[in-house]
């Protein structure tokens, strides 16, 4: 007779020992994409991993500027100065509005400048020498990291300031000179030596005497491109770079009450504003195209435009003297290269400041073997070394877009690949991971963050977001806006996958950050994580059988 | 709601958990000691909804009453791919009698309860659509008027997928099942027909009624926890997709609940008493067809020779709801639905106004369904 009870005739068991897994022809599997705003940044940082930890607030700010800071030294001066590409990249700007990533930026260098956080050291001293040559963002930022990576760096700067363009080329309204000077030492607390008045006209023998094993270049471009003028004796003609740089030296110029800019990009609208904030009445840019072919950002222009300086399209300036000068009107041909019309007309202006664009001195390089010059900008491998071996070079003299990001971008690359090569032992940077795109998110489990409901958190948001000349984010609008990240391709720890599977497959392994698993054995492949994990960090693999 | 007070950006109420919430504010489901009530090896479809809102549902209610619970359970899919002799899935107090009276077994172990003095001891009877609203319709109208304690839960899949795809009292106008075929100047199940159980069980006056979809976890166990704090016959109607009776993608399941609600074909509401206190509001409108396209038993709408006329009756359907329920606007016009808290201020004394106004949309839901 059965011990049991009536009608069973095996104990009961869990279904556990029913291995559902074997049902499966595809597999979950959890990864790690590129966020397209860490992509698109040139100074490579890991913003998707600041913006994280600044999400929790309080301690977290300090993390995410810890965080920041290994790939970027000027927190403070980017969140003011670059063009942030990551906000063009950024996945949110196909939802409502791109993450406002620099003010974000700007308020956490802000409070590393105001609480006095401090730069350490990450590695053991190397006993190895490098020469940098030039202070300004892109020598700045290879003597941070190298110094960081324990070599011994000494900069050489021709000018009697470090800062580079950052301080002779960008106004102080839009990077406060307190903010420069704050990030600048900063990094020379490191141990960095800075030698200042000193212009190197031989690399390799000032590299010989300072006994430098390697040398990272970066003179920037800073002689003004001319354009021929005729112009009467009593012309007052002028080159951007002098004017901006002279803002910071000594006496500014005189520059009249009317004053013409030539030139469309960046740095006219830079000269113009000044010339505005210097007491120009009127102040006219005139460029040899069109609005839409202009290279000047567009808020730039539109934040110039506020100010009250004038844009004069489609013209070029024929002769200048005497308290006038002569445009010649252009059109677009139909490659939208302008030409002449021959319709000539007379401006009253009585200085003109050309923003041509610029040119490097390279001759520091002169009788180096090896170096290959090409547009008057200095060949680098992917490396950043120039021909010669030892010798790296970035900034603005390499061929590359001339901004302060991407300037301190090269100082990254060109200061690990140096680290690499004075150890034997070539950095890699290993492949990219996939792009997280817009489609792989499921935008569904965002939070709106929309205006109507957070009117004064919005207004403060766009007030970060749009109006660099007005004061940075507070504690609560940063909090805000850094929430607004989507973390795209990478967990965030929403449980979101081990709350929807079916079949209790997914593992949660512990705290916040500790992430999950799948549980092969009872993993049927449904696919539901997947489809349900809001930021596109999991993917469905076919089973090998 | 209070389920959807969480303010926060990023993703607040809407995703599982998320660290930047007190652990206090994340749902059950986002617990490392969540009961797991239904755990793994079941030998449920890939992509089952209904496996789904029952670990939800039964998670919840155990995290409710500190884990004394009783589950009776119908017969159909949850039974079946539970509970293959000898293994189960269960890992709660479970028994199973008969496909339809699972409401009355759940009578039956609450009276034994009470008999023994162990009220702490709580009652969940839950099944199919196919067990609840056609075959277990008696006794479910018994519990509700014999005012018995035990939650009843249906979860809708809208046909009877365990024997084959059958058609329903639940299975929803135009679509496919086995004996609705997609044929004829009216293919699929017809017009007019079935039953609307969160209304008729409303019409029993019972103290709490509510709907809920997977795709809604918070909501969803929000309205178990609250359905946990009343003594009583409750009621909550889950709307669960099923990937196999429905031709549709595993990976959609919940996706396809999402988008039930998003449409307004299948309004999301909790009643108390007989009265609707509460609607999720839409939060992305979208056309029935982003709803149906995705599934099979919809196919004969689309493709070579479509039929818009029944996809216009569909989106008809849709937005009757929207309109009846508030699904969209927040001031729902609420004409027509019995006995509107929002209309407190302005309506008649409840009671008489109430029950005409119960009646009205009882008449009103088999006449919009024609």
């Amino acid at each position: 007779m059965s011990s049991k009870p009536f009608a069973i005739t095996l104990d009961v068991g869990s279904s556990l020992a029913n291995k559902t897994g074997s049902w499966r022809t595809e597999r979950a599997v959890y990864v790690d994409r590129m966020p397209p705003c860490n992509h698109a940044c040139p100074a490579g940082e890991n913003i998707q991993g600041w913006l994280y930890e600044a999400e929790e607030g309080g301690d977290g700010y300090e993390r995410a500027w810890r965080r920041l800071v290994e790939d970027n030294p000027f927190p403070a001066i980017m969140g003011r100065v670059c063009y942030h590409p990551c906000e063009s990249a950024c996945n949110r700007g196909q939802l409502d509005e791109a993450v406002g990533i620099h003010s974000v930026e700007r308020f956490l260098g802000d409070e590393a400048i105001r609480r006095g956080w401090r730069l350490e050291r990450a590695a053991e001293p190397s006993g190895k020498r490098v020469l940098v040559v030039g202070a300004g963002p892109s020598g700045l930022s290879a003597a941070y990291h190298l110094a960081r990576l324990g070599h011994d760096v000494t900069i050489h700067e021709s000018g009697p300031m470090a800062g580079g363009m950052m301080r002779f080329g960008i106004p102080r309204y839009r990077l406060p000179r307190d903010v420069l000077d704050a990030e600048v030492q900063r990094i020379l607390d490191l141990g960095v030596r800075l030698e200042l008045d000193k212009k190197v006209t031989d690399v390799e023998s000032a590299m010989r005497e300072g006994g430098f094993d390697a040398a990272f270049l970066a003179v920037g471009a800073h002689l003004s491109k001319r354009a021929y003028i005729p112009a009467g004796e009593s012309a007052h003609v002028l080159d951007a770079v002098s004017l901006l740089r002279s803002m910071e030296e000594g006496e500014p110029p005189r520059l009249g009450r009317r004053v013409a800019v030539y030139g469309g990009g960046n740095t006219a609208m830079d000269v113009a504003r000044t010339a505005r904030r210097l007491g120009a009445e009127e102040a006219v840019v005139v460029y040899r195209r069109t609005r839409e072919r202009m290279p000047a950002h567009d808020f730039e222009v539109e934040e110039a435009e506020e100010e009250g300086v004038l844009m004069r399209w489609l013209s070029t300036i024929k002769e200048a003297g005497d308290g006038r000068i002569v445009v010649e009107r252009m059109q677009l041909d139909e490659s939208g290269f302008p030409q002449p019309t021959g319709e000539l007309e007379e401006l009253e202006a009585d200085s003109v400041v050309l923003a041509l664009g610029q040119d490097t001195d390279l001759s520091l390089l002169d009788g180096v073997s090896g170096i290959e010059v090409e547009d008057g900008v200095v060949k680098v491998g992917p490396d950043m070394m120039t021909g010669h071996e030892g010798i790296f070079a970035g900034g603005d003299m390499v061929p590359d877009e001339r901004t302060v990001t991407v300037g301190v971008g090269h100082g990254k690359r060109a200061a690990r690949h140096i680290d690499g090569w004075l150890r034997a032992a070539p950095y890699d940077p290993g492949p990219r991971p996939e792009l997280a795109s817009f489609d792989m998110l499921n935008t569904w489990y965002y939070a709106d963050a929309p205006r109507t409901e957070q009117p004064m958190l919005e207004a403060a948001r766009r007030q970060g977001t749009f109006d660099e000349v007005v004061a940075g984010l507070d504690d609560a609008n940063a909090l805000f806006e850094a929430r607004r990240c989507l973390s795209c391709g990478n967990c965030f720890s929403c449980d979101n996958c081990y709350g929807v599977c079916p079949d209790n497959a997914v593992l949660k392994l512990g705290e916040p950050g500790e992430r999950y698993a799948i549980d092969l054995d009872y993993c049927k492949g449904c696919g539901i994580c997947v489809a349900e994990c809001p930021s596109g960090a999991i993917r469905m693999e076919p089973e090998t059988i | 709601m209070p389920h959807q007070q969480i303010k926060f950006y990023q993703a607040g109420s809407f995703v599982a958990g998320n660290r930047l919430l007190p652990p206090e504010e994340r749902s059950v489901q986002a617990r490392m000691d969540r009961s797991n009530s239904l755990t793994s090896g079941h030998r449920a479809c890939q992509g089952c909804g209904e496996a789904l809102g029952a670990r939800y549902v039964l998670d919840a209610a155990m995290r409710a009453t500190e884990g004394k619970l009783i589950a009776a359970n119908a017969t159909g899919c949850l039974e079946v791919f539970s509970t293959p002799y000898p293994e189960s899935s269960w890992r709660l107090p479970w028994i199973h009698s008969l496909f339809g009276n699972a409401p009355a077994v759940g009578t039956g172990v609450a009276a034994a309860l009470r008999a023994k003095g162990r009220e702490d001891v709580r009652v969940i009877a839950q099944g199919g659509d196919g067990g609840t609203v056609d075959i277990g319709f008696a006794c479910l109208s018994g519990l509700f008027e014999r005012g018995d304690d035990v939650l009843y839960v249906c979860y809708d899949n809208e046909a009877y997928m365990n024997t084959g795809v059958q058609r329903s009292g639940a299975t929803p106008p135009a679509a496919r099942t086995s004996t609705t075929k997609p044929v004829g100047p009216e293919p699929g199940n017809a017009f007019g027909q079935g039953k609307n159980v969160p209304l008729i069980a409303m019409a029993h006056e019972i103290p709490y009624v509510a709907t809920a979809t997977v795709a809604e976890l918070r909501d969803l166990e929000y309205k178990v926890e609250r359905a946990m704090e009343i003594r009583g016959p409750r009621y909550i109607h889950v709307f669960v997709p099923c990937p196999f009776g429905w031709g549709s993608a595993s990976r959609d399941t919940i996706r396809l609940a999402r988008l039930v609600k998003e449409t307004g074909l299948f309004p999301v509401f909790e009643a108390v008493n007989g009265e609707v206190v509460g609607v999720s509001k839409i939060r992305r409108p979208v056309p029935v067809e982003e709803y149906l396209k995705l599934q099979r038993r919809y196919a004969h709408l689309f493709g070579d020779d479509p039929r818009d006329d029944v996809i216009a009756r569909l989106q008809e359907l849709a937005d009757r709801n929207i309109r009846r329920f508030g699904l969209l606007t927040d001031a729902p016009e609420s004409a027509g639905l019995p006995g509107h808290a929002g209309d407190a201020a302005d309506a008649p004394p409840a009671g008489v106004e109430g029950e005409s106004n119960l009646m009205r949309m009882l008449a009103e839901t088999h006449r919009g369904a024609q």
